[in-house]
């Protein structure tokens, strides 16, 4: 932290320049007292001396919004990483700032209003092609009022700078339009009509997730879990499979090979929806743990400020930092260069708060135009030990909508996605039939219950019954709720194919089933989960698929002498509706 | 242009300060007292107020004394002349040669661009099949061994390096014990690498804030080598030292502690030395492997918790063995793909039938009558900690995975591993 002495006027989060050697290292005002102001600084502060001259320059932290931020690799000042790497070869010197856009770049642009039309901030006055998308050129979100279209160019050719459309406010100020404007970061962009209430799902491909603790499009989760759990892994295959226009990945304050791996593979993975890589609607905002602190809490509103951004264009945007404790500990270290007094662990006492309130730029919103688009966020939570009981992960768990918690022993046991089951909840609708996927939830409980019980009394002094109740927790639990995300085919399951094969599960969860003793029940059960594995491997609807299908069908059939009490009432439901 | 300050305004603890102008942050300083001089570093800038942090401890300094600026932040020599050398924690020779002086370059220097890293791909093979197999070691890695003091962590720590097929070594010791820098002394010389190894050494004797610089001082030099095409490769230990150092710098300038004394910017201090593991685009790479002792056998204490969110996964080392749970590669899916294709499937599921056997151990344990399925289980886990987990065992990687499926064959029907059939099919015998 520096702290200056200002002539004239400081504005609260105004950016400065500090001047050191021959580099001007970007900074931001943290606090002003009588005429001091204290800066965090965006960069290694090694070399700084007193008496140096900062620059101010009454400008709040921003970013660079326009076509040609999809595929962008940036660090959390948007400054475009592999420029930088040309620029400055392998290391992140300090003090040198690009072009967050290509402004040569030209772009075909077509108008979609006429001289004369009324336009309000966030609505469009035209679009051009980005990539899969038509990108929504707009009245810049800070302008008031309405104004009106005075020129307008024809479509044509155009780089971001170019004066696309003259218009007048009421007042009858002019205001030029590009493709280009800034937004401060930490303002959330409300241009849109009204906000609505999440209801759809947003498909994420795993079978946990889908089925039991959903995710809907404009809602939040959050991800809690010690290290090595799997917290990073989920958000990686969240990023590739989930079924969102553009993914926005903040990677903050965690390890760089963990970008590394996005970074080099996305360009080479094909959507099979889209046909197109995977980069194309991606932005990663990359401060990972051994860049700057101080630009790592900037980095996750840079990236939400993106988000809502495309959200605007009626699109729906996913947005997953990782990990949002480090952006905690990032406003923890400047609270304690302030001296400002400590709350719990040492958290700023507004840490709730801030929490809340980036958790809210989430969203589904009905825009000006009609149009719908919606932000998601989801963060991972790294709580200290291991301990949900900590600041960030309980004032996180305050304001989300699901929770997607992490077991350690889950992880010990290889029981991928270690999402624990049982302590995990949402809020959101699901694909799947409540009643079905409750009875599998009950079927988990139980199940747990007699396992539980197993170890205190013994296998022995656990009745048949409980022990087939057992065993069938372990068979939802090993081929639904555990899903191998390196396998070509397990690891992104289809909607359909969920609902399908959890039809069939729930026929095995619901039937009274005839074993002699436990031993025959035990080996039944290892035979079906075998089957059910095998299963799982196979395309949708191939031939082995089927094959497999049946011989689970026919072991079932061996067996089955009805079906359980309690599910009786869920098969009626199910024929009444099928009427 | 070196300014030199005779009048010490305050000394506590580790940390001095001075009135001076012209210093810069993170400017370096030697503290001349009766007792010998010794680096420091500026670590508070406020007016004409200096704090400074003395490495060789504030012990012996007095107001007297003289504090040299050097203008510039610390240094290191480097050049293939620090090959088969042994230096302390700052960097001056402790094995009776040469000063070096030539190409000095900077310590804790900015971070990679990640758009200049590169994939690891390459699998470093050390012949014991609970880091093969389990949880393969990748070129570029960044792991530390979890262990309780006592354990044969430098032992397993040496052996590694013997193994891996790397350009240079360079070791940094934080409070190493004397027989364990000459430990590492005679097994590297034994292993006929000394000649392409460099220490950084300071042991349990040198004063506590020395041990700071060792892994910035470590990091530079292997880095240095990295971008001129070679591997590296990095032995840090213990870095539950280096993190004590931290706290008790962190409490002299009244620091508000975060957890249990430590400072809340733990986690970044850390980071940015494991960090500095890389693999760069078109040039070397940078492995490292470290020692984080864990006081009280609690993985939860903030050295570890901390490390653990930072590193790329961590042996556990305990009773002499490293055990399958809470040990963890993350880069293993980097590599375990194309080993062999029955690699991740052994790999997943003899742990996930390890784990049922720690079930069946404990009811075993609480008197219970052992089923069938028990038995089978209790017979697997005995031969797996046998002729996996057991360090004395060194075979090489398709050797172990072979034995995995003999242990399997032997303890089970096909369908109670849990495994695919098409794998089962090709790879075991089953017995039962
Ligand atoms: N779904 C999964 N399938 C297989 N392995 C996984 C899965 N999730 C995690 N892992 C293993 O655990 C390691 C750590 O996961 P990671 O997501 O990096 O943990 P975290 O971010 O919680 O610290 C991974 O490198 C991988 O080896
Ligand atoms: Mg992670």
């Amino acid at each position: 932290m520096v702290s200056v002495e200002y002539a004239g006027e400081a504005t609260m989060n105004e950016v400065c320049y500090i001047s050191t050697g021959d580099k001007k290292l970007k900074s931001e005002v943290i606090r002003i007292k009588g005429n001091v102001a204290d800066l965090q600084v965006f960069e290694m502060t090694s070399g700084i001396s007193v008496g140096e001259t900062v620059e101010f320059t009454g400008e709040l932290l921003s970013v660079e919004l326009g076509p040609g931020l999809l595929g962008q690799i940036y660090d959390g000042l948007q400054n475009p990483l592999p420029e930088l790497a040309e620029q400055c070869g392998f290391f992140l010197d300090r003090g040198v700032y690009l072009a967050a856009l290509d402004h040569k770049k030209v772009w075909d642009f077509t108008p979609t209003v006429k001289v004369g039309a009324r336009v309000e901030a966030g609505e469009q006055i035209g679009f051009v092609k980005e990539g899969l998308f038509n990108h929504w050129i707009m009245v810049p979100f800070q302008v008031e009022g309405v104004l009106t279209i005075e020129s307008i160019v024809a479509a044509g050719r155009y780089t971001l700078n170019d004066v696309l459309a003259e218009a007048k406010n009421e007042k009858g100020d002019l205001h030029q339009l590009t493709m280009v404007f800034n937004w401060p970061v930490k303002r959330a962009i409300k241009s849109y009509a009204e906000r609505l209430k999440p209801e759809e799902t947003l498909i994420t491909k795993l079978r946990i997730i889908d089925t039991f603790i959903p995710v809907a499009k404009g809602g939040t989760y959050c991800i809690p879990g010690p290290f090595g759990a799997g917290k990073t892994v989920l958000q990686q295959i969240t990023s590739r499979y989930a079924d969102a226009d553009i993914i926005i990945i903040a990677a903050c304050g965690e390890r760089a090979g963990e970008v590394v791996e996005t970074l080099k593979e996305f360009p080479e993975l094909i959507d099979p929806k889209t046909g197109r890589s995977l980069m194309e609607r991606t932005i990663i905002i990359c401060n990972t743990s051994s860049m700057p602190v101080a630009a790592r809490e900037a980095s996750v509103y840079t990236a939400v400020t993106m988000a809502e951004y495309y959200r605007q264009m009626g699109l729906n945007v996913l947005m997953l930092a990782d990990s949002t404790s480090r952006w905690a500990q990032a406003m923890r270290e400047m609270s304690g260069r302030l001296e400002e007094i400590p709350g719990e662990e040492a958290f700023p006492a507004y840490l709730e708060s801030l929490i809340a309130a980036f958790y809210e730029r989430a969203g589904i919103v009905r825009l000006k135009s009609g149009d719908i688009g919606s932000v998601t966020i989801g963060g991972t939570v790294s709580p200290a030990g291991g301990n949900f009981e900590e600041p960030v992960t309980q004032a996180t768990l305050k304001v989300v909508g699901a929770f997607h918690g992490l077991s350690q022993q889950r992880a010990d046991a290889r029981k991928y996605p270690a999402i624990h089951p049982l302590e995990s909840w949402s809020k959101y609708k699901g694909i799947i039939d409540p009643q079905k996927t409750e009875y599998g939830r009950a079927i988990l409980f139980k199940g747990d219950e007699v396992g539980q019980m197993m170890k205190v009394v013994g296998e022995e002094g656990t009745s048949l019954d409980d022990y087939i109740i057992y065993l069938k927790s372990e068979l939802l639990d090993y081929v639904y709720i555990q899903q191998n995300s390196f396998d070509p085919v397990d690891a992104a399951v289809e909607p359909e194919r969920q609902l399908h094969i959890y039809d069939i599960l729930i026929g095995i969860l619901t039937a009274r089933l005839d074993f002699a003793g436990k031993e025959e029940a035990r080996s039944w059960f290892n035979r079906v989960r075998q089957n059910f594995l095998d299963y799982n491997g196979k395309k949708w609807q191939s031939e082995e698929f089927y094959n497999l299908e049946k011989t689970i069908s026919e072991l079932l059939a061996d067996q089955k002498i009805g079906i359980e009490a309690d599910a009786e009432g869920l098969w009626a439901g199910e024929s009444r509706r099928g009427q | 242009m070196q300014k030199v300050y005779s009048k010490i305004e305050s000394i506590s603890g580790n940390v001095i300060t001075v009135k001076a102008t012209g210093v810069r942050y993170k400017e370096l300083a030697v503290v001349g007292s009766r007792y010998g001089s010794s680096m420091a570093e500026v670590i508070r800038l406020r007016g004409d107020e200096v704090a400074l942090q003395v490495f060789n401890g504030g012990r012996g300094v007095s107001t007297g004394d003289e504090v040299r600026f050097m203008g510039e932040p610390m240094k290191v020599s480097f050049s293939v002349n620090l090959l088969g050398r042994i230096f302390d924690g700052s960097g001056r020779p402790r094995d009776g040669g040469p000063e070096l002086a030539d190409t000095m370059v900077e310590i804790g220097g900015p971070s990679v661009n990640p758009a200049k890293r590169i994939i690891p791909r390459n699998m470093v093979r050390t012949g014991i099949p609970m880091i093969d197999v389990f949880n393969s070691l990748v070129e570029s890695q960044k792991l530390p061994i979890f262990s309780v003091s006592g354990e044969p962590y430098n032992e397993l720590l040496a052996r590694i390096a013997l193994q891996a097929e790397v350009d240079i070594i360079v070791l940094g010791g934080m409070g190493l014990k004397y027989d364990d820098y000459l430990f590492f002394k005679d097994t590297l010389e034994k292993g006929g690498v000394m000649s392409r190894t460099v220490f950084f050494v300071h042991t349990a004797s040198d004063p506590v804030v020395e041990s700071l610089l060792v892994p910035d001082i470590a990091l530079a030099v292997a880095e240095n080598f990295a971008i001129q095409n070679k591997r590296v490769l990095v032995l840090l230990t213990d870095m539950t030292n280096f993190a004590d150092a931290l706290k008790e710098i962190a409490i002299t300038m009244e620091q508000v502690p975060s957890n249990r004394g430590y400072p809340g910017d733990l986690y970044t201090q850390l980071a940015s030395r494991y960090e500095k593991a890389v693999d760069f685009e078109g040039s070397g790479s940078i492995t490292v492997l470290g020692v984080t002792t864990m006081p009280g056998d609690d993985v939860t204490h903030p050295v570890p918790d901390n490390t653990g969110y930072i590193t790329e996964g961590q042996f556990y080392l305990r009773n002499g063995r490293i055990e399958p749970f809470g040990s963890l590669s993350r880069l293993k899916q980097l590599v375990n793909g194309d080993t062999r294709e029955d690699h991740r499937a052994i790999m997943d599921g003899m742990i996930k039938l390890y784990a049922a056997y720690k079930e069946s151990l404990e009811k075993k344990s609480m008197g219970f009558k052992m089923s069938d399925w028990d038995e089978k289980l209790l017979t697997y886990g005995r031969l797996f900690e046998q002729e996996m987990m057991d360090l004395s065992v060194n075979i090489p990687l398709e050797a172990a995975l072979d034995k995995g499926w003999e242990i399997l064959g032997g303890c089970f029907a096909p369908e109670e591993t849990g495994l695919k059939t098409e794998l089962i099919e090709k790879y075991c015998r089953s017995k039962v």
